[in-house]
């Protein structure tokens, strides 16, 4: 228990650290890098809790796929390279006070609700045990999941053709 | 483990995405901030359906990731298609509409 507290922790610390540079820092290309890193480390998170299917999911689909596209997207819209000033508007101290105040109120609910609960890891979630319960129970939602995801990548060629 | 320690991480991850979209100015930057909520929200399912024994907070992850992608796809073809309109993705001067 304890080894795995200290990984959760180091983790933790290089997740937050990481998207607090997504947030802040001057450079397009280097704010997608770091957002590799947080995903890497939510990844990892869901290994710790030994539900393993999702964490290939997310290497797969996350690390490879949308992080690739927002690499294409960054360069399509010829973003600057090196470092550019004006990538935060001047509303960043509001946001920091509504974020901060966010925080803070859902950490005091969290503390309320599930002070001392703790999570008993029993064994690996198997992913025969999701493909079961995907086309059984959840079956009507995974398909319209489908749909959705066929509509959203037609609409996304027909909005950014070139006609 | 507490199940506390990850709703604290998704709680602070999620603000950090708030921030992200409240002080860019970047669309592709702002995109990037609402995976970072995203990705909070699926910390939090993953850590209940862990915490209850139950397949169903992993599936529902699955089916968050799914609605992800789809975002992303149309998100990003809207900001190119911004970006060719009028060669700029500051989302302060997108304001055709502003009365």
């Amino acid at each position: 228990m304890v080894a795995q507290n200290v990984v959760f922790g180091i983790l933790a610390a290089v997740m937050i650290i990481s998207a607090w540079k997504v947030v802040t820092t001057q450079n397009v290309v280097r704010a997608v890098l770091y957002l590799v890193v947080v995903l890497a480390g939510a990844g990892a998170q869901y290994l710790l809790l030994a539900q393993e299917f999702i964490f290939v999911v997310q290497v797969i689909v996350y690390i490879g796929a949308i992080v690739v596209l927002f690499l294409f997207g960054t360069m399509l819209t010829r973003a600057p390279i090196g470092r550019d000033v004006n990538l935060d508007n001047d509303q960043k101290w509001l946001a920091a006070v509504t974020a901060l105040f966010l925080v803070g109120l859902m950490v005091a609910v969290l503390s309320d609700a599930y002070g001392d609960t703790h999570v008993h890891i029993t064994g690996v979630q198997r992913t025969a045990d999701v493909a079961n319960s995907m086309f059984g129970p959840y079956l009507i939602p995974f398909e319209v999941v489908s749909v959705l995801l066929l509509a959203a990548l037609v609409g996304a060629i027909a909005i950014a053709r070139r006609d | 483990m507490l199940l506390n320690q990850f709703l604290f991480l998704a709680a602070v991850l999620f603000c950090i995405g708030v921030y992200g979209v409240l002080a860019r100015r970047n669309a592709v930057l702002v995109l990037a901030s609402i995976e970072l909520m995203l990705n909070a929200v699926n910390i939090n399912l993953v850590a209940f359906g862990a915490y209850r024994h139950s397949i169903a907070g992993q599936v529902f992850a699955l089916f968050v990731i799914t609605i992800a992608a789809a975002e992303v796809g149309v998100g990003l073809a809207i900001v190119v298609l911004i970006f060719r309109n009028r060669a700029s993705i500051a989302l302060d001067e997108a304001d055709l509409l502003k009365g």
